[in-house]
Formats: C-alpha cells, structure tokens, sequence
C-alpha cells in the first residue's frame, strides 16, 4: 500500500464520550484513510455504535478531536457530517416501500427544472449510482417487494449518491442471510476501489475479516487492540472482544436419547414449502439451515400452529396437533421463540415480569384471580434460572439485546414444555449473552427437550445441533447427522435447487417475491 | 418447577472474568441512600396526571361559585352523566385493544327503542324489554367485533357504518316519534336515591368498579393490554385475540344500552335521537383519561377522572352562566391540555 501522511483522512483523537456519567467512550483514537476498509468490533456497549454517531454528528463529543483530511472537523448535526462528506449507514433499512428507486435515493433533494421534478434527470442519475456499485435494477420500479439485501443495497446507493468520502456500516448485515451479505461486502469492495474510506461494524467476525484492511476492536469505551492487516486468527478477535480466553468452538453435545416427542409429516404450504418430514426425540436438538428464504421460519411457524399448512400433520407424543392455533400447540406443550422478537415476541412497553406471565395467566389464576405477588414471584424465579439481568418490573426495553432475548426464552419455560423452537435465538446479542444462550439451549435438552434450532449462522446450528434439516427454496434436501454436517456439506445442499426451476408451487404471493429474489442470487 | 437453571454454573466466570470493571458500565444504575426523597417522588409519580388536573378545576370553581361545592351539586354531576360514563367505560375497553367504536351513541338509541316499541306496541312485559334492549346492545357489538376481525375492516369503518344504520332504525322503529308511559319502578331507577345518593350514580360507580376489578385480576381482562399493546405478540401467547376482540364490542354495546336504560327512565321518555350527540363525550372522556388511542394503555380509575373533569367543567360553566355555545370550546381546551401534560409526565418518568 502507499504511504499515506498520517494526518490524511478521517482521524480521532482523544475521544471522550459521557451519558449522565457514564463514560461510554474513554479517550479512543480512530482513524480512516480513503480507500481503506477499517472493521471496527467489540461486544454490545463497548461504544461501537457511540463513535460511529460521534463521527457522523448524531451526538457531540464531550472530549477530544477529529480531523477530516487536516482540517478540524466538528459536525453538529447528521445533516453537517453529511456535506462533509461523511454517510452513516444504518443497521435498520428506512426506505419508503411506495416510491421508486429513484425517488428513494434523491428523497429530500429531487433534481427539479422549473418547478417539476426532473424525472428523466433522476433516473439518469439514479442509474449511473446503481451502475458504480455493479447493482442491476430498474430505478423506476417501486421498493415495495425487494429483498432486505436489495433494499441495503439501495441504501448504499443512496449514500454513495452524496459522493461520500467517509461511509459508516452500522451491522449492516444484521437483517441479512449469508449470500446476501455476500452482496454487501462486494459493494463495499466497490467504495474502496472509489477511493472512499469506509468503516465496517458487525458482530459477524467473518465478514469483518473479509472486507477488512485493518481492525480496531473496543471494549468498554476504550480502544483494546489494533491490527494493521485483516488477516489475523478469529479466536484472537474474540479473545480481544471479551477480554478473556475463549474457547469459541461449541462443546459436543451428549448424544440423543431414543423416544421420539415430535413427528412431522408431510408438512406443505403452498408457495412456501413442501413435504417437510421429520422427527425430534427427547433431548434431541435438531437444526434446520438453509438460505434466507429457504422457508426454515415457514416451517417452525406452522409446526407452533402460527400459522395453518395446506396438508400433512405434526404430532406430539403421537398426538395429532390441531393445525393453525398456537393455543392447541402451547398446551401440547409446543412453543416456539421467533426471530421477530419486537413483532412478535415481547411487548416492549410491558415489564419483563408481564411478559413472561402473558401465555400463563389462566393457570396462574386463583379463584379468577392473577396477583402482582404471583407474577412477581414467577418474575424472580425466571430471573434466578436463566441470569436474567435487569429489572424485571421495568418496560422490557429498558433491557439489553441479550436480556430481553432471555426474558423471550424465559417466557417459554414457566410451564415445562416438550418441544422448545427457536427461531435465530441470538440475534442481535452481545457474544456473552449468546454462550449464555447456547448453554440455556444444551441444559434443556439435557433434561429432556426436545428442541429445534433455526438460524442464519451456520456454526451456530452445527455447533448445536445432534442432527441437521437443510431446506432449499421450501423442499427438504436432507438430514445430517452430526458427522455428516460439515458446512461444506450443508452449503451444497442449501444451494442445491437455487437458480433453477420454480418455486414449489406455482404463484408466488407477495411475501414470497422477497424470498423468491432473496434465493435466486440476486 | 422441574428445570434448574441450566446457565447457573457456565455464566459464573463470565461475571468474574469482567471484575476488572468492564462489566459495570452494563449494570442498571439504582438510586440509593436518597430514600425519603425517593419515596416523596413515588408517591408523587403515583398520583393520576388526571386527578391533579380535576382538583385543580374544583378548587378553581368552589373560589368562583358558591354553589360549586354543595352535595347536592356534587351528586347532581354525579348522576347527570351516568350515561356517559357507562359509555365511557365500554370505550375505554375497545380503545384499550386499539379499536374505537363510534357506534355507542346511536346503539343506546337502537336498544332504547327497542325496549320502548316491544313494551308499547307488542305488549311485552317490561322487564323482558329492558333484557331485549340489552341484547340489541349486544348483537350490535357483535357485529361491529365480526366485521372489525373476520371482515378485516378497520373498527373506525365498520363502526362507522353501524352507527349510521343504527340511528337510523331507531327512527324507523317509530317513524321519529318518541314513545312514552313506562312503569313507576323504571322511573324510579333515575330518580330514586339512596342514603342520599341517587341510583343510577351506584350502577355507574359498580360499572366502574367491576371492569376496574376485571382489568386487573381476570386474565380475560389482563388479556386487553396484551392483545392492544401487540396483537400479535398475544395470538403467539395462545391468546385468541379474535374472540377478545368480539367480546369487547359486544360489552361496549351491552354497556350502551344500560347508558340506553337510564337514559329513558331520566327522560320518562324513549327519544330515537338519544345518546347520537354523546359520541364525542364519551371519546373526550376515555382520552382525558389518558388511554392512547393506539391501544395498550389506558385505566378505569382514570377514565373515571376524566369523566368528573368533564362533568365538572360542563357543571361549573353553567353555574357561572357561560354560554353553552361556548362550553364545548373549553372541553376542547381540556383535550389538548390533559393530552399534552400526560405527553410530559411519561417522557420525565421514562428520563428518571
């Protein structure tokens, strides 16, 4: 690489963050040269998302300095940051699904010619954006019915099309599947090669490590390490994250024991999947993988009775569920934690202590009546158990990432169920939190669950599961024992059927376009 | 409960890995040692923004009118808005579940005619009338809870059309004309007191009770918080928001023809254009009491302040011979003002 004068580029110095007291950012030095990569990592709260706001003017520092190529640069709000040149880009996607492509790119600044909007104009421009991040799409067409991965993308361009020399990645890849990110991360190869400097956050250390040209890693406010080059070993990035050594490779799970408790049969859906057919025995953990949209949180959805397949059945300890009603499942003892945690898990107004009662209040009732005392005391118990951190008689979002996730899992474990599903069960937690979540999973199984794991990271299902169901655009390629599993071996089947043929059943409804264009390798 | 806690021993070290300090910065920071202080603000913040805002108004009245703050007064407003508060009390439910039903206004109209044309025109005795208006109020819930769920029209919408339809068989019930001539035991049910307290101010107080007592203990009625904080977060709790939902309308239209039932005995008459002017009212009532229309939030105690506010003001105005064009301006002020110092008292206790 040239040599680069050190003060050239974006460079933090000293910089001191304080919320009512709390230092969140100790005096931690940055800097982004342009066309370089910097992967900024460490656990939740380690200040990742504090910098990343103090450099693009969402908040004021209380201490230090920043330069924007020699010159002092002080952004008071996200809107001076931006003609400075610095974009944020956030984890959450906020594009208007009506307008087009275009429109969503130049919201706020349409090019306009005597008062109307110069449509020609916007779409000229709109495709020559599109056109430098190698994104083939219609600038015309509306968003409404794109994949999660090509609305990202659609940020990007909207980012790029303020001619950026600094662009933030706030865990871009947090709402996306793996070829998707894939996507991601070869866009973000294209700011570089435009010379742009570019900071990368995500929790996914492989594609840190991928797109990265150097590391920084932060740990309670305060810059902990450093590596100049991307090409440095994944444990050691862990063991810098958390501060401590860690063994990041899962423990082998005790084997399974014979007695079948759940048995799938001939589950299908149409548009979404198709003959799906397992079993799970007691103290079995099953992983489901595949690609996003493969169908995997159909089908747990519709085993919890969510929602009502076309045919086939799911029985509990031979008895035939009754299809489409999560009350039926619940009291054959089959619930099910989904990934949509804010939609559909927890009622973040409510306290943690509410939440957990909400599916058990008949039976907690006496005489007709549920008592703050016994919700109180079902709250403690469910905190004691699972380390659950936080108050319990708070809002839950009041609660981290990871504690809420525990209150969700909690929430299914006040009665003893027989069959646990979760559906990306460590999504959006810290690293702590998610071995703290791992070991909440292989206990229940130990007592004799029977449990299914869906998740987007591949080693999060292998390293728990004693045998594996890989989907492909909805059909069921195969199950894997353990040995067999290897990832190599599970990516063949996920990508087995993509790109070719059509769906399982004819028409793909709305819904479905997303999956159908998330799968086919955009 | 079989399951111990399987983190228990594999989280330890994580805690005491971090005990160079890295993990306080985690830890919620509680307030200690400022305990009487502490406890002067909890018993501040559990006050009802409401009442604050109704003894404000009362003291205000009793310097401004010496006939304010007489018991006979009191009961006066009290027993004057019964009916609106037993309407208000059915909005607050469906509100709670973030519906809203406009319908209540012409429902007490349907079901009053209803009682009156059995009792006058079919000779029906009246007591199995009052029953009949009661499950007109019903069947009307019913069909405003099958349209807003199976029908998936919006509640605004499918009420919207009931109470246009409803207003108007009330008045096709008797082509307009009032009916009048009911039994002494009816009449007595508005005028009748009780060691001083008139009748119908008990039915409203136990209607205000009951649901408060339901809301709080039943897990049918705790279901409403859960089912208009997140509908879906309920039907995935096993709840079966769809049967909560019908059922809520349905007591909102019972409830309207109890308001329906008093109306007519205060009245000595079935009037078909009863009860369509209080919609507003009622509204005005559950959201001084600051229920959020968005469903989720909301109380009976405070929906009943809410109710005295309005009640009070409409009182106080009159004593003081404020204009009644002008009455309804000053229950709009109250609006923004309720909304707007709830806004600010939430946004401090979410700061602390």
């Amino acid at each position: 690489m040239v040599e680069h004068p050190t003060d050239e580029g974006l460079v933090c110095r000293g910089l001191v963050k304080t919320y009512s007291g709390v230092s969140v950012l100790k005096s931690v030095d940055f800097h982004v040269r342009p066309g370089t990569v910097v992967g900024l990592i460490g656990e939740n709260g380690a200040g990742k998302s504090t910098l990343s706001s103090v450099i693009t003017g969402v908040v004021q520092r209380d201490g230090g300095e920043m330069l924007l190529d020699g010159r002092p640069y002080e952004p008071g709000s996200p809107s001076e940051a931006l003609h400075a040149g610095v974009v944020l880009i956030h984890q959450e996607i906020r594009l208007l699904p009506d307008l087009s492509v275009a429109e969503n790119i130049y919201l706020g600044r349409l090019p306009s010619r005597g008062g109307r909007i110069d449509r020609s104009r916007m779409h000229r421009d709109a495709a020559e954006v599109l056109g430098l991040l190698g994104v083939d799409l219609d600038p015309r067409r509306p968003v409404r019915g794109l994949s999660m991965a090509r609305q990202q993308e659609i940020e990007i361009a909207k980012a790029l099309s303020r001619n950026p020399a600094y662009v933030i990645f706030d865990e871009p890849s947090a709402s996306l599947g793996e070829t998707e990110t894939e996507h991601v991360l070869e866009r973000i190869q294209n700011l570089r090669s435009l010379n742009t400097g570019v900071v990368y956050i995500s929790h996914r250390l492989d594609e840190v490590l991928e797109v990265s040209d150097e590391i920084v890693c932060l740990r309670d406010g305060a810059r902990v390490a450093h590596w100049p080059s991307g090409d440095v070993a994944r444990t050691e990035l862990v063991n810098a994250m958390v501060g401590r050594e860690f063994t990041y490779e899962h423990v082998a799970p005790q084997p399974s024991r014979a007695d079948t408790v759940l048995e799938v049969r001939g589950l299908s859906s149409r548009g979404k999947f198709t003959d799906i057919d397992f079993t799970v025995a007691a103290g079995e953990v099953l992983g489901i993988a595949g690609l996003v949209g493969a169908g995997r949180t159909e089908v747990v959805r519709a085993i919890a009775g969510v929602d009502r397949p076309d045919t086939g059945e799911v029985l509990v300890d031979g008895q035939r569920l009754r299809p489409g009603s999560p009350q039926c499942a619940i009291k054959a003892g089959v619930v099910m934690v989904p990934e949509d945690r804010k939609g559909q898990g927890l009622n973040l107004n409510r306290t943690a202590a509410e939440n957990l009662a909400l599916p058990w209040e008949k039976s907690l009732s006496k005489l007709g009546m549920v008592t703050r005392r016994t919700i109180a005391r079902l709250a403690a118990e469910q905190r004691e158990r699972l380390d659950i951190r936080g108050d319990m008689h708070l809002p839950v979002k009041s609660m981290s990432g990871g504690n809420q996730q525990k209150v969700l899992i909690g929430k299914w474990l006040v009665r003893d169920p027989r069959v646990l599903i979760v559906d990306e069960p460590t999504r959006g937690v810290d690293v702590g939190a998610k071995m703290a979540i791992y070991e909440i999973i292989r206990g229940l199984a130990a007592q004799g669950l029977a449990v299914i794991v869906v998740s987007s990271e591949l080693e999060e299902v292998l390293g728990l599961s004693h045998r594996v169901v890989v989907l492909a655009r909805g059909q069921q390629q195969g199950v894997l024992t353990r040995e067999e599993a290897t990832p190599q071996r599970v990516m063949e089947l996920a990508f087995a059927g993509s790109g070719d043929g059509p769906l399982p059943s004819e028409q793909p409804s709305a819904p479905l376009l997303q999956s159908a264009d998330a799968t086919s390798g955009v | 409960m079989s399951i111990t806690n399987p983190t228990g021993r594999e989280t330890t070290p994580v805690t005491d890995a971090s005990s160079d300090g890295a993990d306080r910065a985690h830890r919620p920071h509680r307030p200690e040692g400022r305990s009487l202080q502490g406890a002067a603000l909890t018993v501040f913040r559990a006050i009802p923004g409401p009442l604050i805002g109704l003894v404000a108004v009362m003291v205000a009245l009793s310097f401004m009118s010496p006939f304010f703050l007489t018991q006979q007064n009191l009961t006066n407003i009290v027993s004057q808005n019964s009916d609106i508060g037993i309407m208000a009390v059915g909005a607050c439910l469906v509100i709670l579940i973030g519906g809203i039903d406009l319908s209540v206004g012409s429902t007490l109209a349907l079901s009053l005619m209803t009682s009156a044309w059995l009792f006058r025109q079919q000779g029906l005795p009246f007591t199995l009338c009052v029953v009949a208006g009661l499950l007109v109020g019903a069947l009307v819930g019913l069909v405003n809870g099958v349209l807003s769920t199976y029908g998936r029209i919006q509640p605004f919408v499918a009420t919207l059309a009931t109470m246009s339809a409803g207003a108007g068989l009330a008045l096709w019930l008797t082509d307009g004309n009032p009916i009048n001539g009911f039994p002494g035991w009816y009449l007595a049910l508005a005028g009748n007191k009780i060691a001083g307290i008139p009748l119908q101010a008990f039915i409203l107080v136990g209607t205000y009770l009951l649901a408060a007592f339901w809301l709080r203990f039943r897990p049918s009625g705790r279901a409403l918080y859960a089912v208009g904080g997140n509908a879906e977060v309920a039907r995935l709790s096993g709840l079966n928001v769809t049967r909560i939902k019908i059922g809520v309308y349905m007591v909102a239209g019972v409830l309207a023809a109890v308001a329906g039932t008093i109306v007519g005995s205060r009245l000595d008459s079935a009037q078909p254009t009863a009860g369509t002017a209080d919609l507003l009212n009622v509204i005005a009532v559950v959201v001084i009491g600051g229920a959020s229309l968005s469903g989720g939030s909301g109380n009976m105690l405070n929906t009943f302040i809410g109710l005295m506010i309005i009640g009070v003001l409409n009182n106080g105005m009159s004593l003081l011979n404020v204009s009644p064009n002008l009455q309804p301006v000053v229950i709009g002020a109250a609006i923004i003002v309720a909304v707007l110092t709830d806004r600010g008292s939430r946004a401090r206790i979410l700061q602390s």
